[in-house]
């Protein structure tokens, strides 16, 4: 989980910030299969491969565009309040370096929106921000998300992408999945839905908190869904781990995932599983 | 003395394989003790012990995290890091104490959960969660209490609280000051600087509300040496006690609600 996704942060940050600036060039290569593809071609086929189904890791706002009803949109909590609780050093300029970078605000978007104009509130993680990393911003506005929902009695969706918690916030990161946790039972004792939608990668204190606690839980395929990271497991184990191991298709052979939905038709699906 | 301390003195303090572990705060606090086994799913985890303790004639579920006295015992207890099956059995019995308005006791001692093949497959990240999820909403006071180690998910996951106590040496944080230094700066060695940087100590996490009490803990603290301490609790446990049976059922959820809604 955390150790996994520090020592990959700067790599992946580059990565997500290319593939999400693919109109600026005319091929993109599949970091996958290293198959050139068609930047436009890629666009249409919702950032997945053509040739090998890599689903690549897309930012929120894209997120967002594939599964709204377009300018359905309402964003909630924007600029929360910088957090530094433990004080740690040099977290605030990371953070203030991070958002210009990103263009975000946090390593989550909430809001409400509409799906085949059914009103839902609406989550989407983002890789690129610390790699999703849970301190209390996001625990914050994700709570808030499902207080909403609970008070307005809609449908929840997270789309879940995370390293887990963001430790330069201390034990306060690690409070924000007992937050979230609770919120989801009030919503839930209110009879409401709650799908949540695991991406890659799905890991550490968000993947053990409101991520498994969908009434529904969906998956892309290929993601990298686990409590711990690979890195840990095989430094703590002393050996190689399995091909496949923590992949979508793995957790849904061990029964702890509904079903794995392929990006073209997360949409459809969602506006179904909304209205059953 | 102990005042003194730098965290990473408190992370060995807590560490130390003679320090007092739960089966002896079992044994010394509560008057009887029968233990139950199982999640009733797919096995039982001596990593945790639980069952249901008298104290002063009250029916208590106590659930712990339990490493062990010395090697051969940390094998069988595999070093009290709770595999999947362990958390279940946890909760299993916190709903059993709530169906019976039984307050629930548990004791934090856990490097962190199990990171291993079998516990992902079984669901080590679900199982945590649904911890998390259902002891917010269960209905009888639960009070946790930090006696060494208190290793992130792992611990939270006996930790949604209606009180979370530390003694004053134990340590409780988001990852391991190992763990923390060999990312940020590729040399687990820096442990030290970790642990300082991390705020894992009692008086740290007091101050960023995140636990409501420091218990005191002698100099010299092995199970010869906790007669005091274990007094000590024995009179704060009552009075936590006291004070939640006058609550109702819905003060009691919401109150635990409210104390990690502002964190
Ligand atoms: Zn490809």
């Amino acid at each position: 989980m955390l150790k996994d996704f520090f020592k990959k942060s700067p790599n992946i940050q580059r990565r997500t910030i290319k593939t999400t600036q693919i109109p600026d060039g005319l091929f993109q290569k599949c970091l996958k299969c290293n198959e050139i593809l068609y930047s436009e071609d890629l666009i249409e086929n919702y950032y997945v491969c053509p040739n090998c189904n890599h689903h690549i890791r897309v930012n929120p706002r894209e997120r967002l565009s594939m599964i709204l009803d377009s300018g359905s949109f309402v964003e909630w909590d924007l600029d929360m309040e910088l957090s530094n609780p433990i004080d740690f050093p040099g977290y605030k300029e990371k953070l203030q370096h991070i958002k210009s970078v990103t263009n975000l605000d946090e390593a989550v978007i909430t809001g409400l929106g509409r799906i085949g104009g059914t009103k839902v509130a609406i989550g989407v993680m983002a890789s690129s921000f610390l790699m999703g990393s849970m301190g209390r911003a996001v625990g914050e506005k994700i709570t808030r998300l499902i207080e909403a929902a609970t008070d307005r009695r809609l449908p929840l969706i997270i789309f879940c992408c995370s390293g887990g918690a963001r430790m330069q916030e201390g034990m306060v990161s690690l409070m924000q999945m007992a937050k979230t946790s609770a919120a989801l039972k009030r919503h839930d004792k209110e009879g409401l839905l709650y799908i949540s939608v695991l991406t890659d990668p799905t890991t550490g204190g968000v993947m053990a908190s409101f991520a498994m606690l969908g009434d529904i839980i969906l998956a892309e395929p290929g993601a990298l869904i686990g409590f711990a990271g690979p890195r840990v497991i095989e430094q703590t184990i002393g050996q190689k781990l399995p091909e496949g191991f923590q992949r979508s298709e793995f957790l849904i052979e061990h029964g702890f995932i509904d079903k794995i939905v392929k990006r073209s038709q997360m949409k459809k699906i969602l506006s179904m599983l909304i209205r059953s | 003395m102990t005042d003194k301390l730098t965290p990473w003195d408190r992370v060995k303090l807590a560490r130390k394989i003679d320090r007092p572990t739960s089966s002896d705060y079992i044994s010394k606090v509560f008057d009887s003790f029968i233990e139950l086994h199982g999640d009733r799913y797919y096995g039982d985890d001596s990593a945790v012990v639980a069952g249901i303790a008298k104290y002063n004639y009250q029916s208590i579920t106590v659930i712990a995290q339990q490493k062990g006295k010395n090697i051969k015992e940390n094998k069988k207890r595999n070093y009290g890091m709770p595999k999947p099956e362990g958390y279940r059995k946890a909760l299993r019995l916190m709903k059993q104490a709530e169906k019976f308005k039984r307050p629930i006791i548990l004791l934090i001692d856990t490097p962190g959960a199990f990171c291993g093949i079998e516990a992902e497959e079984r669901g080590q990240g679900e199982a945590i969660a649904k911890n998390l999820y259902e002891m917010s909403s269960i209905k009888v006071p639960i009070l946790s209490i930090v006696i060494g180690e208190g290793g992130s998910g792992g611990a939270l996951a006996f930790g949604v609280s209606n009180e979370v106590w530390m003694l004053k040496n134990s340590i409780y944080s988001v990852i391991s000051p190992e763990g923390f230094a060999s990312i940020i700066w590729k040399d687990g060695k820096r442990a030290p600087e970790a642990a300082d940087l991390l705020k894992l100590t009692a008086h740290d996490l007091i101050r960023l509300k995140i636990i409501d009490k420091v218990i005191d803990e002698p100099d010299e603290f092995t199970v010869d040496s906790m007669d005091n301490l274990v007094n000590d609790i024995k009179t704060q446990i009552q009075q936590f006690l006291d004070s939640h049976i006058k609550m109702t059922e819905e003060e009691i959820v919401s109150s635990r609600y409210n104390r990690f809604r502002t964190l």
